[in-house]
């Protein structure tokens, strides 16, 4: 692994950590002082050089470790992975989408060389070197979406568009916010939100899929979602619940700042072009308290949005236990000064 | 205009007189890229300047999706329509500059299907050339009943039925030939999705006789092809743009909306997609809602408009818009 | 609407009244208390007769023991088996499905986990589920599975109780999977073990 990628842990020693460039160019969610659902959908154009939004997939140094446990993951649990039959053609075209948005936005990592249906793929970083025919399955070691999303940092689902409505029919989801694929996978949009608190009675899904329904080709958008997590783990499944759960009881003051994660996942959502499916990304961004603090303007915001969250969203993101302590640890960083509007640093 | 989705400039590549009555178009991109891949059953909206007039129409992709050379529709000339065709027919030739819409698709075959069986009606073939290309390249299971006037107007048959044996059959008209529904719908396996295109009543015949034979609507699709209907002139405030606008005989509401400089929201132009939907903040008169988006209710009151082809009669009309 | 099932979550099922519908066929599965919505639904028929006559009724006594077989044996339907479990009529299940033909009308009717079970069947076998009917009569027990080992508890009759596969302690959650046919079960002591409150008796 060269000196771009992090050799890191996201369980057990939980070696994960930020350098400060990752500090800097983290997403952080909260555009003003206070946090309410909204749609808050905008259009997926390239960004700022350098920021997360630069490029269609974010490839960062944490690339190599994320893949690392994700395969560990996927060994304790196959589960976790799941295509219903028809929904393969989607895969391929999420396999097309990430091989070749990556290739041309990090060619210094992934090369991809295509002779009409026989494709070579080559990713550095991961050292694989594969040559497969596009849409024959039986050329790949899996199915297209497992293959790639292997190879990609985030959770993936894939939605077929139909009755108006849409299903969740693949994913591949290791880094999740407590949510289950193998207990969701065949539920409509209302049906795999239903559990989200609030947000069903302000119609936010209402609203949300009747954009969605007419998303295009060529015209994917994003917007964020958070919550908080202890410890860098990536896998904060309900399956596992009974092994961290308990994590949450131990903090104490003195643990707090390196323990406890801002856990953010930039959301995008694609037109799929032969499936007519959409792709839902979801891509897991977790900065420790410690770090957060370095930026005095997140420092700030950060202390008033947990202060004020209702009670019931702090318990829907499961982390009403330790809000006292996070608040603790937060409160001397906040000054009473106002803070700039928008995400960036000062 | 449709939010975001990149339009393609294309040339025309190619005309051919297909039969008559329908004229087959290709298109290439100008820059010489690929052609966005798509799904069978879409279609685009070409941008056309009509010697003054600005034309939007929507025309189904017949070409196979995996073909990104080029893209291909088929245009039935339509004397008594508005103009769009005719325009098409007459006046476009090879190496003309036109603008395509990114591919939407309104009427895809449902992925699930066990069988997926197709019922066409004249021009109403052209979606399901595309999907039949498609599946057949995925070794999907298809079938296809195709009415036609005449042998002679039945575009694409001959290919269909060399290609493709007894999985196409064709009934014409003038040979007193016709789809036998009844006997048909009844021999399906579960699992079978129904798929109709063609004329209007040819899609309500299918659709009710399924219903009556116990077809759930879930698993009956059909397309129709909508075109603004024409009417009677009418004015209309545009209240978030500050004026007042005109909206003629053969000129739909978004026509007319778009014609005066405001960019309004579309996205399949016929009356199906919802996406032009637009509030009414002053009614005096009566909307006639010639859409299949809008609910009976909403229908039934006066607080949205589908523009795209729905109209106005009455002394004011003002949009949010 | 069915006081014992009162209004919750979006992807909490909600069930109908069983109304004949026009079609060539007709396939009816029930158990317990569910034989009354099928007998209803006949007697409301416009030609009752006609459709006895392209009926099939599965039917199997429900969790709690109701068994009223001899009220759907004097109906005059011309296919009825009575069955002892669901398990055991799934083979046959499973044969009406592959050999039917799209026009089939399905009227399942009875508890929970039954309806849910035969609805798998049917989606597996392509028909798209919307186009079930479907009527919730009698006991509200419930199937559950435990999303930590994925094993699935029959008849839950308390909340919290003990997974009968891996024997943790779950809380009943009105999440459901029609894949599954099961609602969720999820750990209610993992941040403090032993923690339990009382087990109330909440389904029956």
């Amino acid at each position: 692994m060269g000196l771009e990628f992090n050799d890191e842990t996201f369980r057990g020693d939980y070696t994960f950590r930020n350098s400060a460039k990752a500090i800097a160019r983290f997403p952080f969610p909260f555009s003003e002082d206070s946090y309410m659902y909204s749609v808050n959908m905008e259009p997926h154009l390239p960004g700022k050089p350098g920021s997360v939004f630069e490029h269609l997939f974010d490839v960062d140094e944490h690339y190599v470790a994320e893949m690392r446990d994700r395969a560990l993951v996927l060994a304790e649990d196959p589960l976790r992975c799941q295509s219903l039959p028809h929904m393969t053609l989607a895969g391929w075209d999420l396999l097309e989408l990430i091989m070749q948005a990556k290739a041309r936005d990090y060619p210094q990592w992934f090369t991809l060389t295509c002779d009409g249906t026989r494709w070579h793929w080559i990713n550095r970083p991961m050292q694989i070197d594969q040559t497969f025919t596009f849409l024959d399955e039986t050329t790949l070691p899996c199915g297209p979406m497992e293959y790639i999303t292997r190879q990609t940092q985030g959770d993936f689902t894939l939605q077929d568009q139909r009755d108006d409505n849409l299903w969740l029919e693949a994913g591949m989801v290791t880094t999740q916010a407590d949510w289950s694929l193998d207990f969701d996978i065949g539920m409509s949009f209302h049906e795999w939100h239903a559990p989200v608190p609030l947000a069903h009675e302000m119609r936010v899904f209402d609203r949300a899929l009747k954009f969605l329904l007419n998303l295009q080709l060529g015209a994917p958008v994003r917007r964020f979602n958070w919550t908080m997590t202890v410890d860098p783990l990536l896998d904060t499944s309900p399956e596992n619940y009974p092994k961290w759960g308990p994590g949450k009881t131990t903090m104490t003051p003195d643990t707090l700042g390196h323990r406890q994660h801002l856990r953010v996942e930039l959301q995008t959502l694609h037109r799929l072009p032969r499936s007519n499916a959409i792709v839902f990304p979801i891509r897991c961004y977790l900065i420790k308290f410690d770090e957060l603090v370095t930026v005095p303007k997140w420092a700030r915001r950060l202390h008033r949005v947990v202060r004020d969250i209702p009670d019931e969203l702090a318990t829907y993101k499961g982390f009403i236990r330790n809000k006292p302590l996070m608040l603790e640890y937060l409160s001397p960083f906040d000054d009473g000064a106002p803070t700039s509007p928008g995400i960036l640093p000062d | 205009m449709s939010v975001g989705a990149p339009k393609i400039p294309v040339r025309v590549a190619e005309v051919v007189e297909v039969n008559p009555l329908i004229k087959r178009f290709r298109f290439v991109r100008r820059d010489g890229a690929p052609m966005p891949v798509f799904s069978g059953g879409a279609h685009v909206v070409i941008d056309m300047d009509d010697h003054g007039t600005r034309r939007m129409n929507p025309y189904s992709l017949m070409s196979d999706p995996a073909d990104t050379t080029g893209y291909e529709i088929s245009v039935r000339r339509d004397d008594a329509g508005r103009g769009g065709s005719l325009y098409l027919h007459r006046h476009v030739t090879p190496g003309m500059e036109m603008t395509l819409s990114s591919p939407v698709n309104l009427f895809p075959v449902d992925a699930r299907a066990r069988k997926h069986l197709m019922i066409a009606g004249g021009i109403g073939i052209t979606p399901f050339l595309s999907q039949i290309a498609a599946l057949t390249g995925q070794g999907g299971r298809f079938e296809l009943h195709y009415s036609a006037r005449s042998r002679d107007l039945a575009a694409y048959a001959d290919g269909l039925m060399a290609r493709h044996g007894d999985r196409v059959r064709l009934y014409l008209d003038d040979q007193g030939q016709a789809i036998d529904l009844d006997h048909l719908l009844q021999g399906q396996p579960l699992g079978t999705h129904l798929y109709v295109c063609g004329p209007k009543g040819m899609i309500g015949w299918v659709c009710k006789t399924a219903e009556a034979m116990g077809w759930p609507k879930a698993a009956v699709h059909s397309e129709e092809f909508l075109a603004p209907p024409v009417g009677l002139p009418f004015q209309v405030q545009l209240a978030a743009s500050a004026r007042t606008i005109t909206v003629g005989p053969a000129q739909s509401l978004l026509e007319a909306i778009e014609a005066s400089g405001v960019d309004a929201p579309y996205l399949c132009r016929g009356g199906a997609c919802g996406e032009c939907e637009t509030d009414v903040l002053g009614c005096d008169g009566h909307l006639d809602h010639n859409d299949h988006w809008l609910t009976d209710d909403q229908k039934a009151g006066c607080q949205k408009i589908m523009p795209c082809v729905s109209r106005f009669r009455g002394n004011t009309l003002i949009l949010d818009r | 609407m069915d006081p014992t099932l009162p209004p919750s979550i979006r992807s909490r099922p909600v069930y109908g009244v069983l109304t004949a519908r026009p079609g060539p066929r007709h396939l009816m599965v029930a158990d317990g208390d569910g034989a009354g919505a099928l007998t209803e639904m006949i007697a409301g028929a416009p030609d009752a007769a006609a459709m006895l006559a392209q009926s099939h009724i599965i039917y199997m006594p429900g969790p709690t023991g109701v068994d009223l077989s001899a009220n759907l044996r004097s109906v005059g339907v011309a296919q009825l088996h009575v069955s002892p479990s669901f398990a055991a009529s799934l083979p046959r299940l499973q044969k009406v499905l592959a050999d039917a033909h799209m026009g089939l009308q399905i009227y399942l009717a009875g508890t929970e986990g039954l309806i849910g079970l035969a609805m798998r069947e049917v989606m597996q076998a392509g028909l798209p589920w919307q186009a079930v009917q479907t009527e919730h009569r009698g006991s509200t027990l419930r199937r559950v599975q435990c999303v930590h080992c994925k094993g699935i508890t029959e008849a839950v009759r308390t909340d919290p109780f003990v997974c009968s596969h891996c024997g943790l302690n779950l809380f009943v959650r009105d999440h459901y999977s029609r894949r599954i046919a099961a609602f969720q079960g999820v750990n209610i002591d993992a941040e403090d073990p032993g923690l339990v409150p009382p087990a109330a008796e909440r389904f029956a």
